[in-house]
């Protein structure tokens, strides 16, 4: 139950780094493109981006099988993206329109896809944990092999239903795969004031339940971790605690002005542990890619992230019919 | 000197018990502390100390008698050296009847004074079964574990989850025999954690399962409110139709007895307030069987609130393969004229006790149950009061928002011209519920309350 360090490079074919450059880089962009819309009005309400996190979900998502589940909070663009859900119809959901996944009446912190076993999307901090674990309960139950990523923060880390759950998960043994992404900061709430002890991978320890520490800016370290942590619980020993440690370069929101932290410490992280910049230069310094090969990408992407805008903006809102449908199945 | 052994109370709501297995015979001495008898309530059996020393003198009370009344004198006691046969003539128990196999041992042949709610079943104008069925007496306790289990031989991706529901047997007996029947994969005991328990119940409901979820009190499930109503309820919506959460969380609500503030409310009108829930609060055993069929069966989440009080109450319940009633449809129990008296659950009982009282008054009331508080069967209200032009409602729970006032508004607008007097809404006081006997009592609404309101509103 140790700490386990994995920063040694693992192999990794130069068709997996480029997936998973592309696959981050398409959620920077299309990040950005959300807190432009913001800006303009388009998207409203409570907007969270996932800028500086990215290579959690894309490291944990090279892990998984089809059939896995996740289940994610508030701040989940990133987990839809690289779950290979629809670029078009998460940004419509943002702008309220009938082209996105919840046709609008979701928005950015509510969204599903029963297609690509994304099960939101959660606006209460810490209730995707007891739920994620339930999806787990269901796969046993049901027997079929799956295993579910439940993310939560570390704000969330420190609601009472976490550690219910993680007790009934341990004493069950579901196969959960419970994701810490400690981004350092609950909203506006530095870890070191709002924390007991700085170590949430131990916090499973009372439960039986094995944790490690990840770099969380180090997508191959993250990759690593999440074929441990499947491994294990796919092999019925039961749950996995994964304390990914990461940062969020943007605000809590598209509202706050986040002055708990110093504008050096962001500038920092951005140009010293950036896991985007980390790949583009492994994959230059190894010949992995070229120069114009990485801008084919970043052009490829950008593409993908305008037509979600364009899509987002045309698509029509809601006929008012809707307000009335799936109260009840 | 001869004292008498009384029939012990050994849980709140405990009025009468079987006398299961004496484990002393006449002539044992025993000491306080020694276990002298096994007494079978509707929940559990338990065992009975004697709480003094001396000799048992003489068992009044043969094993195997049922509905022994609480406080009847089961045994005398009398001290070393004393003659059994020089005890003075004891008043035998109040009631009791004796179980077929053992007729020999009666003491006493008093009939069993039935229920008031057993009396009243035959005053049911609407059935929801075919003339002719044969009918079977039940308790409201064996309707529901006979829904489950029903419902669980038909479909395996039902399960129940709770505390106490498997080797306990169920903290109410609800789920007695299931654990037996289903095993542990299927009759699930929880660590005490509503919250945790709730959310996992519904993930795994998102994930293709139909928990039930036993509250060992709907009290209890304050804890798990943000699960019920955020993400029970609300995700069907919230994903555009394409998630949602077939589920019932059951579970008994509303007063018990003499358990005070904490485990005494109604949460009746709370649910009844979300959107995306369905409710229903049965008051017989034959609306509590196919009411949980059907909740179980229904793809939404639906909230099933039962009644301790209830739970040992014996109604007429269709000997039917497939028993189901739908949800969202209210059951006229009595037809009357004058007034009509809407209510639900354990309200049923001062409604039906208030229009006996006034059928003696020579007012006719109709009554209504609503059973399915959401969706709220109003075409039966409206047509009832557009026939009587009178209505008083009764429920148990506090005033302010009560389903009694929704109704009210219901009624002002859908049949204001037709209504000759105000309606009245009967409700529990306004006041955490009080510990003592006598503040309890005035604390819950009463058949009195009811019938006062009915003279007010019919200006008698």
């Amino acid at each position: 139950m140790a700490a386990r360090k994995s920063s040694s490079k693992p192999n990794v074919s130069a068709e997996e780094l480029l997936k998973y450059y592309k696959d981050m880089l398409l959620i920077r962009r299309f990040e950005e493109k959300a807190g432009q819309l913001y800006g303009m009005g388009l998207i409203g309400g409570f907007c969270h981006l996932y800028i500086g996190q990215e290579a959690v979900v894309v490291g944990l998502e090279a892990a998984a099988e089809e059939g896995d589940k996740r289940i994610t909070s508030y701040r989940d663009h990133g987990h839809m993206l690289a779950a290979g859900m629809d670029a078009g119809g998460v940004m419509a959901e943002l702008t309220g329109r009938i082209g996105g996944y919840s046709k609008g009446k979701g928005g950015s912190m509510h969204m599903f896809s029963k297609e690509k076993h994304f099960y939101g999307g959660h606006g209460i901090v810490g209730a995707q944990v007891p739920l994620g674990a339930g999806l787990a309960f269901a796969d046993k139950y049901q027997e079929n092999g799956r295993v579910t990523f439940t993310y939560f923060g570390d704000g969330a880390a420190n609601q009472g239903q976490v550690y219910e759950t993680f007790n009934m998960a341990a004493i069950w043994q579901l196969p959960v795969i419970f994701v810490i992404e400690n981004n350092q900061y609950a909203m506006g709430t530095a870890q070191n004031r709002s924390t007991s002890t700085p170590d949430l991978y131990t916090r499973g320890e009372a439960f039986g339940i094995p944790g490690e520490t990840v770099d969380g800016m180090d997508v191959l370290a993250v990759k690593d971790a999440g074929d441990r942590a499947v491994k294990h619980c796919r092999s019925g020993n039961g749950p996995y605690i994964l304390e990914i440690k990461t940062y969020r370069y943007r605000g809590h929101s598209m509202s706050d002005p986040a002055k708990y932290r110093t504008r050096e410490e962001v500038q920092k992280m951005r140009e010293e542990r950036d896991s985007i910049e980390q790949v583009r230069s492994m994959l230059l310094t190894g010949k992995y890619a070229s120069e114009d090969e990485l801008k084919a990408i970043d052009k490829e992407v950008k593409a993908v992230v305008n037509a979600a805008a364009e899509f987002a903006k045309e698509s029509p809102e809601p006929p008012v019919e809707e307000l009335w449908t799936d109260i009840y199945v | 000197m001869a004292t008498e052994i009384l029939m012990p109370a050994l849980s709140p709501t405990m009025e009468e018990g079987t006398l299961a297995k004496w484990l002393v015979k006449e002539g044992d001495t025993v000491s306080s502390g020694d276990i002298i008898a096994e007494i079978e309530t509707d929940k559990a059996t338990m065992e009975f100390e004697a709480v003094d020393e001396g000799v048992i003198g003489k068992i009044l009370v043969a094993e195997g008698t049922e509905h022994v009344q609480v406080n009847a004198p089961i045994a005398i006691l009398i001290e070393e050296g004393e003659s059994a046969d020089a005890l003075p003539s004891v008043a035998p128990p109040a009631s009791a009847s004796v179980v077929a196999s053992e007729p020999a041992a009666a003491p006493v042949t008093a009939a069993v004074p039935a229920t008031p709610a057993a009396v009243l079943t035959s005053t049911a104008v609407e059935f929801d079964w075919p003339d002719g069925t044969e009918l079977r007496q039940q308790t409201v306790r064996e309707a529901l574990r006979d829904a489950m289990s029903e419902e669980m031989r038909r479909d395996e991706t039902v399960f129940l989850m709770g505390e106490e529901v498997g080797e306990y047997q169920g903290a109410y007996k609800i789920s007695q025999g299931m654990l037996d029947e289903f095993g542990s994969k299927r009759v699930i005991d929880t660590p005490i954690t509503e919250h945790g328990f709730a959310g996992i119940a519904v993930g795994a409901a998102f994930g293709g399962l139909r928990p039930i979820v036993e509250f060992m009190t709907f009290n209890f499930a304050m804890q798990a409110m943000d699960q019920i109503v955020n993400s029970a309820a609300k995700t069907l919506y919230m994903s555009g139709g394409q998630m949602g959460a077939p589920m019932v969380f059951r579970g008994p609500n509303g007063a018990a007895a003499r358990v005070a503030a904490q485990h005494s409310q109604d949460y009746a009108a709370w649910y009844a307030h979300v959107p995306g829930l369905k409710v229903v609060m049965p008051y017989s055993a034959s609306d509590a069987k196919g009411l949980m069929k059907s909740a179980i069966r229904d793809p939404n989440p639906v909230i099933f609130l039962e009644n301790e009080i209830l739970y040992g109450r014996s109604f007429d319940v269709p000997v039917m393969d497939d028993f189901t009633i739908p949800i969202g449809r209210a059951r006229v129990w009595r037809e009357g004229s004058d007034v009509t008296l809407l209510s639900f659950g354990i309200g049923m009982q001062y409604a039906l006790e208030a229009a006996e009282v006034l059928a003696a008054d020579g007012i006719d009331a109709e009554v209504i149950d609503l059973r399915s508080l959401r969706p709220i069967d109003y075409d039966t209200v409206i047509a009832s009061v557009r026939k009587t032009n009178r209505c008083v409602t009764v429920e148990e729970g506090f005033p302010v928002g009560s389903i009694g006032n929704h109704l009210s508004a219901v009624i002002m607008e859908r049949a204001f011209d037709y209504l000759d007097a105000p309606v009245i809404n009967c409700t529990g006081k306004d006041v955490p519920m009080p510990y003592a006997t006598n503040l309890e009592k005035l604390s819950l609404v009463t058949t009195d309350e009811v019938v006062a309101a009915v003279k007010s509103v019919t200006y008698r």
